[in-house]
């Protein structure tokens, strides 16, 4: 939707001004002097430890549960289980009814929750805790023909299986075709800041620190499960460690904590240890693709076919919505896009940085370099020659569409013309070189938000908004934003996030985050503005505040189809002997409207490539089918990318113009860097060593297995 | 984690009477492994005697030219000391392909040698391990694999030993320096971590009390090259898939010497004695390593999904041996 | 929390005072601190829970990410895997301790200049390890990716890919790598050297 014709367009006056200017991080300097406060790091007066027992079957129930050992340790002051719990009501997510009941839908599910004087004595507690169960049968093995398999009925907001035209017709009568399957495992977001919440109730108000992507939201479930006013509630995420969509919603941490404080009428700290994250606080559920291209020896594509099979668990439906790129990204007149979903006895998954984008584009992406293959066509011709003018599925225009302009610049950069198609030919001493491509895009939402801001008498502002900075640089750029809507140098703005007690936002998460704070900062702050104009004088020394929101800006859908693009470029060499690959070179050029902060807007790309780099290479999960869990969970075992994984990672953006987004004329970018890039380097592999992977990641053990290497 | 008692020792005989007199015991070095299985629960020590300050931390020269280094020497300063860098370059590279900057700065010689398996069963308290609970079971025979044995393994368990530093000892004919209740005695390298038979809790010939006073290598050869190289999931910062250290005189295009050692593969670092065998006196080729390399892997076991291990380790001996030939040949 | 009682340094070891916990001495960005503490209590759960230093990050608990690195007599070390009562007499550096008053370390500067972090929780123990990694370069310690023909002793140049290799104890899962290794490198190039107590 554009912005209203009262508001005027962004910037609103000459420069020099703030937006698009590389501020430092606001609170940098308090993060590398450790002086900034993440979820734990408060400890309230009396404050009290908790850690959690999670179940150790894979399905059943709870039929004996005996505390006394861990009760009768020093220093332990209560054992919560669901015998004696704080009851709850139930909201809409069932993740969250912890210790309510006997039933263990999954391995890893708590199921008691120990509290102590000291973090030692509460460990030493939930160890001591012994439980017993009835197990019942599980399955936790997704197979593409599982017989549980369902389409579900809605896939964020759309249909979850979608046929446009006569996609069987087309794909037999087509005279180039592909009909490859792809395999992306489970995977963990793994913020460096474990999930932790510091809880305190003081005269029936409850107050908790807690590692969020959003306060709000969290303050809202509290109220719902605590029967509480959300008056009655203040949340709290200043600095957040790291989320990737782990964070967005409230996780047990922050429920736990709550009813350990009103248990014990103390404060309780709970941090969550890192080995139970992978069952308690989502993952990116895995993938089976099957794509299906069709094409005329133009390379024009008639027939597409993305059919998802992945899972979801038996407490609620989360689905990976990896086939909804291929609803918009290229013409096709025949389609059929379909997620296909079993609820299995598996920890419930969630939102991982780019949920279905990462995966889709990962199948559909290197698809596509198939059918340049068998057509013998450059991999960007080939995506250049299947660019719609509308969004193919519902036919909407584009706001701004410019991955053809990111391909060619990318292109150009990198020096991809130079590059000989022939696979497996560039061998230098044992090392075999490849380069590869992949487009990349990610949707543009816009949700609404409340801010305030205030003009005090010093002529300094302050700007109130319940955003999270969750290291994307929030607070930098919401005071760009209000500094630039103001006419005010940025150091006479401050601006708060991160509590409830602030005007309400939605979550950082879905790269909506910057648009829809900004959007309402900048109303407001442009409002202020007007309001000053008014005053001759000094102003009250009250100051003057306005309070706008953007609900009415923000309900009616957009008539145009709104997404980021982008095309990323790798070069790999495989180790011919070891099968040992690694990326020589990353290059990411991007297309999202105006970027608003240079400095902090690289970082976002390029951490979104590493966390690809790790997708394509090195991250690797799995359920144990006997015991139910996923047996990677910890950091030595769970490979994220380390620093001697990553080479150094370019990242370009166009000046994108586009008029239908909102004042500051932004795209989303916390996750599109991910998106793309493990295609992109699965299809260097593929240039390199001349045979196609399509089981992520390519570790040493799957190069080998596959024969991609000569060996020796 | 339960309560412990904590003492620390000034010398060895304090440490190794501390130990005789308290049962439930244990050493505490460095800590990067006991201090994490700790915490895991798979180990919970009564006592804790901390050893990390005895005269334990000297690389001294031996007068037979070889080199005795301290159990309590930490990796960092081993892998730095210019006697191993220069003379026995295999073990500096093979303490520089483990852990992190961190890790080596606080793991000693002894504990690394001590460390215990990771695989994820004898991790996890909750789960059968005939390692960590004998008589068990093993779930991993059948369940979560690829990392762990193809050779050495037994029905009852197939851990595999994750040192780096191990390896590189195997294969130059190190010995351990024990000293018990019983007095002292010294173990080859290459027999000091056990194969699990029907045994597996038991990882290594270290007995109840004895303490890990020291590695003794013997003098270098002065016509050998040696080398370590590891493969593992990321760059950086992971246990091996499967590693190689091996020690290679050449003459006149002959092998006269050449001790070969496998990481990553078995329940201890895997001693190539067959392919050791097939290389004496044969010509230094890339043919006669690939033969030599295929006849120690033939007795090769792979599990249902670690059966890369078998041609990675193959590629990764004749890699490595050839790269020592060309060297040796270059002068 | 813990209580003083009088001793001054760890020369004679930590004093039992039962059977679970010992007096002892530990000295924390030049501050003396005279504890009784818990054998279980990390030098990490130290920091966090008794001294209110929460600049050291409790990432995994386990030694596998970096984020509690701080610096032991000078030498960087993951401070989960560290018991207290082990580290009696000795001198811990954290995160805190690396700022002279209002002028930050190089390498803090380093980092805010090059936005080499995000959420900033694996932060100060990219910090302190790269602190390490620039005094262990300069004494000679070589490292997986330094050339054998390398003379030994002699400071190592901390090129790019000795700094990736040497600073991969510290995750970071937002990405920042690239950036920490152009920080880590300014750092370098500026000589910037240990400045802790």
């Amino acid at each position: 939707m554009s912005h209203p014709p009262d508001e005027a367009p962004f910037p609103p006056g000459p420069p020099p001004h703030p937006l698009g200017e590389p501020l430092v991080r606001r609170e940098g300097r308090e993060k590398v002097t450790g002086t900034a406060r993440y979820a734990a790091e408060h400890t309230p007066d009396g404050c009290a430890y908790a850690w959690p027992v999670p179940a150790t079957v894979a399905r059943g129930r709870i039929t004996e549960l005996d505390t006394g050992a861990a009760l009768a340790l020093p220093g332990v002051i209560a054992v919560l289980t669901h015998e004696n719990a704080p009851r709850l009501a139930p909201t809409g997510d069932p993740t969250l009814a912890l210790l309510q009941e006997d039933r263990v839908p999954h391995r890893g599910w708590y199921v008691a929750l120990a509290v102590a004087d000291t973090l030692e004595a509460a460990r030493d507690a939930a160890e001591a805790v012994h439980v017993s169960y009835a197990t019942e049968p599980h399955d936790v093995t997704l197979t593409a023909d599982h017989p549980r398999l369902y389409v579900p009925a809605e896939v964020y907001g759309g249909p979850g299986a979608r046929e446009r035209g006569d996609f069987d017709a087309a794909f037999a009568a087509a005279p180039a075709t592909v009909d490859v399957t792809y395999t992306v495992p489970p995977e963990h977001n793994h913020p460096m800041e474990p999930h932790a919440a510091t809880a305190q109730w003081t005269h029936g108000h409850l107050t908790v620190h807690d590692s969020s992507q959003g306060a709000t939201r969290v303050r809202e479930d509290l109220a719902g499960l605590f029967k509480l006013g959300q008056d009655q509630i203040t949340v709290r995420s200043e600095h957040v460690g790291g989320g990737f969509g782990s964070k967005g919603t409230p996780r047990p941490q922050v429920v736990l904590a709550a009813m350990a404080a009103r248990h014990t009428g103390r404060p309780v700290k709970l941090a969550l240890p890192r080995r139970h994250l992978p069952a308690v606080v989502g993952h990116r559920a895995p993938t089976l693709h099957r794509v299906r291209l069709g094409a005329g020896p133009d390379g024009v594509l008639t027939a597409l076919a993305h059919e998802v099979v992945t899972h979801t668990s038996t407490v609620a439906e989360f689905v990976e919505q990896a086939a909804m790129p291929a609803r918009m990204m290229y013409t096709s007149p025949h389609s059929r896009t379909v997620h296909r979903l079993a609820a299995l006895d598996v920890p419930t998954p969630s939102w991982m940085r780019a949920p279905g984008e990462a995966p889709g584009m990962y199948a559909l992406e290197s698809a596509l370099d198939e059918l340049a293959v068998v057509l013998d066509l450059d991999p960007i011709d080939l995506r250049i020659r299947n660019e719609p003018g509308t969004e193919p599925d519902t036919g909407r225009p584009f706001s701004s569409r410019h991955l053809v302009d990111c391909l060619r610049a990318g292109a150009a950069r990198f020096g991809w013309s130079a590059r000989d198609p022939r696979p497996a030919v560039r061998r230098r001493g044992d090392l075999l070189l490849g380069t590869g491509v992949a487009a990349a895009t990610y949707p543009v939402q816009i949700s609404a938000t409340d801010a305030e801001a205030h003009a005090a008498a010093d002529g300094t502002f302050r700007v109130r908004v319940n955003a999270t900075d969750i290291g994307t640089g929030a607070r930098t750029v919401l005071t760009q934003i209000a500094a630039a809507a103001l006419g005010a140098p940025v150091d006479r703005v401050r601006v708060e996030i991160g509590s409830s007690d602030l005007p309400s936002a939605v979550l950082a998460g879905g790269s909506t985050g910057t648009a829809s704070w900004g959007w309402a900062v900048h109303k407001a702050c442009t409002a202020l503005r007007a309001r000053l104009g008014e005053y001759r004088g000094p102003l009250p020394d009250e100051g003057v505040t306005v309070a706008e929101d953007t609900r009415r800006e923000t309900e009616q859908p957009s008539p145009y189809s709104r997404h980021a693009f982008g095309a990323v470029f790798a070069e790999v060499q495989v180790d011919a002997r070891t099968g040992e690959v690694r990326v020589r070179r990353l290059l990411g050029q991007y297309a999202a409207g105006h970027i608003l902060n240079p400095r902090t807007a690289r970082s976002q790309f390029v951490g979104g490539m590493v966390m690809g780099l790790g997708m394509a290479l090195t991250e690797d999960s799995a359920l144990d089918p006997v015991f139910g869990d996923f047996t990677a969970c910890d950091l030595a075992t769970y490979h994220v990318p380390a620093c001697a994984d990553v080479p150094a990672i370019e990242a370009h953006w166009l000046d994108e113009e586009d008029p239908h987004l909102n004042p500051m004329g932004s795209k989303g970018i916390g996750e599109i860097g991910i998106v793309g890039t493990a295609a992109a380097i699965g299809n260097a592999v593929r240039h390199a060593t001349g045979v196609r992977l399509r089981d992520l990641p390519l570790t040493p053990d799957r190069i080998l297995t596959a024969r991609a290497v000569p060996l020796t | 984690m339960r309560p412990f008692g904590y003492l620390r020792v000034d010398s060895v005989d304090e440490a190794v009477r501390a130990a005789a007199g308290q049962p439930g015991a244990q050493f505490l070095a460095g800590g990067t492994n006991l201090v994490d299985l700790m915490k895991l629960g798979v180990e919970a020590p009564r006592v804790l005697i901390d050893v990390s300050r005895l005269p334990l931390d000297r690389v001294e020269e031996l007068p037979d030219g070889g080199l005795r280094i301290g159990a309590t020497v930490r990796n960092a300063d081993l892998a730095a000391a210019p006697a191993v860098r220069d003379r026995y370059p295999v073990l500096s590279q093979a303490l520089l392909a483990g852990a992190s900057g961190q890790l080596r700065n606080t793991a000693t010689t002894g504990g690394n040698l001590l460390q215990r398996t990771r695989c994820t069963y004898f991790q996890d308290t909750a789960k059968p391990c005939n390692k960590r609970e004998p008589g068990s079971g093993c779930p991993a025979l059948h369940g979560t694999h690829r990392d762990l044995a193809v050779l050495g393994h037994s029905p009852h368990c197939v851990a595999t030993q994750p040192s780096d530093m191990a390896v590189a000892l195997a294969a130059l004919d190190a010995t351990v320096h024990l000293h018990g209740p019983e007095g002292e005695r010294a173990v080859p390298a290459t027999d000091f971590h056990r194969l699990p038979g029907d045994s597996p809790e038991r990882d290594t010939e270290i007995r109840l009390g004895e303490l890990l006073t020291a590695v003794e290598l013997p003098p270098p050869r002065a016509d050998a090259r040696s080398r370590y190289r590891k493969v593992r999931d990321r760059a950086s910062f992971a246990f091996a898939l499967a590693s190689v250290a091996a020690v290679l005189a050449v003459r006149d295009g002959v092998v006269v010497h050449a001790a070969l050692a496998f990481g990553g593969l078995a329940p201890r670092p895997w001693r190539a004695r067959t392919a050791e065998a097939a290389l004496h006196g044969a010509p230094a080729t890339e043919e006669n390593f690939a033969r030599a390399a295929a006849a120690e892997l033939a007795a090769a076991a792979p599990l249902r999904d670690n059966g890369f291990k078998v041609p990675l380790a193959q590629s990764l001996a004749v890699a490595v041996l050839t790269d020592l030939a060309d060297r040796a040949a270059a002068g | 929390m813990p209580t003083a009682d009088g001793r001054r340094d760890g020369a004679d070891g930590p004093r039992p005072v039962n059977g679970r916990h010992s007096a002892l001495t530990l000295t924390v960005n030049g501050t003396p601190h005279a504890l009784t503490l818990d054998h279980r209590t990390t030098v990490l759960d130290l920091l966090r829970e008794h001294l209110g230093l929460t600049g050291t990050k409790k990432g995994c608990d386990h030694g596998q990410c970096g984020a509690c690195t701080v610096l032991v007599d000078g030498r960087r070390a993951n401070s989960c895997l560290l018991l207290a009562v082990a580290h009696d007499g000795r001198r811990i550096t954290t995160v805190e301790g690396l700022a002279d008053a209002d002028r930050l370390h190089p390498l803090q500067e380093a980092f805010l200049a090059r936005d080499a972090l995000q959420c900033g929780y694996c932060t100060p123990g990219q910090i302190c390890s790269a602190v390490g990694v620039l005094a262990e370069a300069a004494a000679g310690f070589p490292s997986h990716v330094t050339p054998d023909t390398a003379p030994s002793g002699a400071p190592v140049s901390l090129t790019a890919d000795e700094i990736r290799e040497r600073m991969s104890g510290n995750l970071c899962r937002c990405g920042a790598y690239p950036r920490i290794v152009e920080a880590v490198a300014d750092a370098a190039a500026a000589g910037a050297e240990v400045r802790g107590r």
